[in-house]
This record gives structure tokens, C-alpha cells and sequence, in this order.
């Protein structure tokens, strides 16, 4: 019911996700950010099973700071990922496993926007544009016919808008409004929300 | 808890057995339950298909534990309101009329719960053990959204067991404000506005979401949970009895006296007798 999706371009990676949170047939909240902010060029958008996404998220984005505080310098994107996924693979056969799906977007100094895709398998791809959630089946494809390496920030904002038409078309869940936000070498900016009209 | 220290009751903490998987060894002794050394270990999550096949037997239940339950809280320009039902229902028994849904913890912070009695009335003083320990060694109180933490993370290790609490803790921060915080045994920790738990939530939510406006004047909002609460216990099976409704402002929290929700019924249909 939760939806995620993320697009890279050559030098951003823009992100959304749906603002809703639900508990069994009931909305709780409207207006509920489903991304955490890892560091000032990381972005970790998390769903999955309630309690589990905030309680992992929230390890991961303290052991991130903690390591910025113990060495000095920010962990990169795609070492962040990295220790991410191993935490899933470590909590997977354990007892008590995370069920979360998880986006992390980022841009690195030397190696440029990434935009990395994990599931609750702890499986990680590098990928240049991925989507959670039932939305995904409706928006991959769009994704597919109209992405190209070379977006403009426009030019993407454009396609994120033509997925989430689809999604309201299509889609049978009532999802009204997404944050969206663009991560590039300035920073993470929001970008104003996405909503469908009909609240 | 005190009962506990003066029979000098030494319990084996039910940690030692999870000590492998590391999760939980942050988490200090105190927040476990203690648990006799014959006793069965809890079974977390035995859904999952790659956890292993835990031998143990689940406690068969000599009746239906009580669920069923509205009570909501609110936000307006005045405070907080929250506002509970007083039936405790056991499968299709009323198991009592008249059980206090809202608890406070201190001086400005109240707490609603729903889901099974029993839990919900354990962490409700487990909380306002802990929050006043705090206070003790801290020398202040603990902020609304830090209470909210904390419960949350000593309900943790008990996701996947039977314990089912969803509590609504309604207060005023001295920095912040008024606060409103969801907190559920699933793990699910919400800050908001608005919330309404519990099976008659729907019918609770049918009413504000139409009628709620920050200007609301005290009466006003008071008399809005009431008729939420009124129209939730009149469809809900397992809600009814009376309602009780409390106000918190930066003075701290004051209730109101129980009402019985069959005079709001029989003033309903006066009501209806008018307009026909």
C-alpha cells in the first residue's frame, strides 16, 4: 500500500514517497515523511512493517552520524548501502528479522549521484531508477519507455509526475499526497509536494 | 514493582535466552518482564519462513482477551482533549461497564489505551514508573516525544508476542506545546493532530473529521468528543457504557465528570422529535 520511487540523473537523484500511514482500513496520518536523512547528501526512504521501518531507520541513521562524529568525514552513498545491506543480511536469519524495503539516494563527491535498492532479503542493487510497493508493478514500465540518462531536473520531475497519474488512475489505494525531494552536490532540497486534487 | 521488592521476588530475566541474537542487548534488564525459570520463552514472529521452528507452546486462553475500545484525542486552539469509553469487553461479555480507559501519568500528560486490558494497565505504570524515575535522576521532566521513545522501544522486544497495547499519549511539553503521540506494541510511533483507536475508531472518525476546527471553544470541543464517542459506542458492539473526558492545557489535565452515554441517547432523539 506504501510507495517509494527514485530517479538518477546525471548529476541528481530526485525521490518521493506517499505521506500516508495506515493501520489495518484506517489513513492515521496524511502527512507522514517516510524519508530519513542519513547525512547531508543521503537520503534513506524506508516501508515495510510498521515499527520496523522507523525503529531500523533510525539505528541506521545514528550509526551514519556516529561514524561522521568518530572519524571526522561522512560515510559515501554507496558505503552507507553497503553497511545498510548488512545489517538486513545480519538481522535476516536471526529471530527478530527487519522487514523493511528500503531506497537510498545520495550523491558523492567523486562518484556522482547513486540511487541504491534494497529489499527485505537484503539484496542491494545500484540502480538508475527503482520503485516499492504494489505502485511499482503500474509505474516500472513507464519508467522503462520514457527514462534516459541524460534528464534534466525538469525532465524528471515531468516523468515522477507521469507516474504518479498512473498510480491514481490505476492504483486501487487512495494515495493523496507525496514528498518529493532532489538530492544533488548543493544538498538535499524539498521540492513541493505532489498531491492528487481530491484530499 | 513494589510489591515485587518487598516479597523479595528474584526473577531470571528472560534476556539471557536472546543474548545471541544481540538485538535486544542494548535494551536494559528492568524493561523485561520477568518470567519464572520453567516457563515458556516467548516465540517472536513464528510466521516468518526462514526463522527456525521454535518448540514452544502458546498459552491457550480460558476466555477472549477484551479488545474492543473507542477512544480518541485532539488537538485545538484551547489543548488537548482526549476522550475514552468505559466498557471492557471479553469476546461477546461485558466484562465491566466501568473500567478508566484514560490513565495519567503526571501532572500534564494522559494516556489512552486500547487493546487488551491487561497489557495496556502493565506499561501504563510501567511508563509512569520509568518517567518518574527519570525525573528523579535527571531533574526534569522527560519531553512528550521522549516518553514516546522510550515506551516505544521498551515495547519492542515484544513484537511478534501476544502483547497488544495502542496507547495515545496526550500532553503539553512546557517548550513545545500541546502534543499528541500514537503509540502501538506493533511498533508504530505517530505524531499527529488527531487520533482515534480502537474498534469504534471508524464511527469516532466519521464524526471528527467532519466537525473538528482549530477555533473550537472549550465547550465546543468537549462536547465534539462526546458526540464522537457517542456515535462510535451507539454502532460498536463491544464500546459503550459512559465516556469520560479530559482536558489538558499548559495548567495541566483536568476530567470531567463520568457521563452515562444513555442520557446523550435520549437527548439524540429529543433532538430528532424536534426537527420531524
Amino acid at each position: 500500500m506504501e510507495y517509494l520511487i527514485g530517479i538518477q540523473g546525471p548529476d541528481f537523484v530526485l525521490v518521493a514517497a506517499d505521506n500516508v500511514a495506515a493501520s489495518s482500513i484506517i489513513q492515521m496520518k496524511h502527512d507522514y515523511d517516510k524519508m530519513f536523512k542519513l547525512s547531508e547528501k543521503i537520503l534513506l526512504l524506508c516501508v515495510g512493517e510498521a515499527g520496523d521501518t522507523a525503529q531500523f531507520a533510525e539505528y541506521i541513521q545514528k550509526n551514519v552520524q556516529l561514524y561522521k562524529m568518530r572519524n571526522g568525514y561522512e560515510l559515501s552513498p554507496s558505503a552507507a548501502a553497503n553497511f545498510t545491506r548488512k545489517n538486513l543480511a545480519d538481522y535476516l536469519r536471526s529471530r527478530t528479522p527487519y522487514h523493511v524495503n528500503l531506497l537510498l539516494a545520495g550523491y558523492d563527491e567523486t562518484d556522482g549521484p547513486g540511487l541504491y535498492y534494497m529489499d527485505y532479503l537484503s539484496s542491494l542493487a545500484k540502480a538508475p531508477f527503482a520503485a516499492h510497493g504494489y505502485g511499482a508493478y503500474l509505474t516500472l514500465s513507464i519508467l522503462d519507455r520514457h527514462y534516459r540518462p541524460d534528464l534534466t531536473r525538469d525532465e524528471a520531475v515531468d516523468l515522477l509526475k507521469k507516474c504518479v497519474e498512473e498510480l491514481n488512475k490505476r492504483f486501487i489505494m487512495n494515495l493523496p499526497s507525496f514528498t518529493v525531494r532532489l538530492i544533488d552536490k548543493e544538498g538535499i532540497h524539498d521540492l513541493e509536494k505532489i498531491t492528487s486534487g481530491a484530499k | 514493582m513494589a510489591l515485587e521488592d518487598i516479597c523479595g521476588f528474584k526473577d531470571t530475566p528472560v534476556h539471557r535466552k536472546l543474548k545471541k541474537s544481540g538485538r535486544n542487548s542494548g535494551i536494559p534488564l528492568q524493561f523485561f518482564i520477568p518470567t519464572l525459570p520453567n516457563s515458556v520463552p516467548f516465540n517472536p514472529r513464528p510466521s516468518l519462513p526462514f526463522s527456525p521452528s521454535n518448540h514452544s507452546v502458546t498459552v491457550s486462553r480460558p476466555f477472549p482477551l477484551s479488545h474492543g475500545t473507542t477512544t480518541l484525542g485532539f488537538i485545538f486552539q484551547g489543548g488537548v482533549i482526549a476522550a475514552a469509553d468505559s466498557r471492557a469487553s471479553a469476546g461477546g461479555l461485558v466484562a465491566c461497564p466501568a473500567v478508566h480507559k484514560i490513565t495519567p501519568i503526571h501532572s500534564h500528560l494522559v494516556v489512552t489505551s486500547s487493546g487488551s486490558g491487561a497489557d495496556c494497565m502493565l506499561w501504563e505504570r510501567i511508563l509512569a514508573r520509568e518517567i518518574r524515575l527519570y525525573q528523579l535522576r535527571h531533574r526534569r521532566c522527560l519531553s512528550i516525544c521522549g516518553t514516546a521513545k522510550l515506551l516505544s522501544f521498551m515495547l519492542h522486544p515484544f513484537k511478534g508476542t501476544d502483547v497488544c497495547v495502542a496507547l495515545t499519549l496526550c500532553g503539553w511539553d512546557k517548550e513545545v506545546g500541546p502534543k499528541l503521540i500514537y503509540v502501538c506494541s506493533d511498533g508504530a510511533r505517530l505524531n499527529g493532530d488527531i487520533f482515534s483507536v480502537g474498534s469504534g475508531s471508524p464511527y469516532a472518525y466519521g464524526v471528527l473529521d467532519r466537525e473538528l476546527r482549530w477555533s473550537l471553544s472549550k465547550e465546543e470541543a468537549i462536547s465534539l468528543a462526546r458526540e464522537a464517542v457517542f456515535r462510535a459506542t451507539h454502532r460498536d458492539a463491544y464500546s459503550g457504557n459512559k465516556v469520560d473526558i479530559f482536558h489538558i492545557t499548559a495548567q495541566g489535565w483536568s476530567q470531567r465528570k463520568r457521563e452515562d452515554l444513555k442520557e446523550e441517547y435520549y437527548r439524540d432523539m429529543e433532538r430528532r422529535i424536534m426537527f420531524t
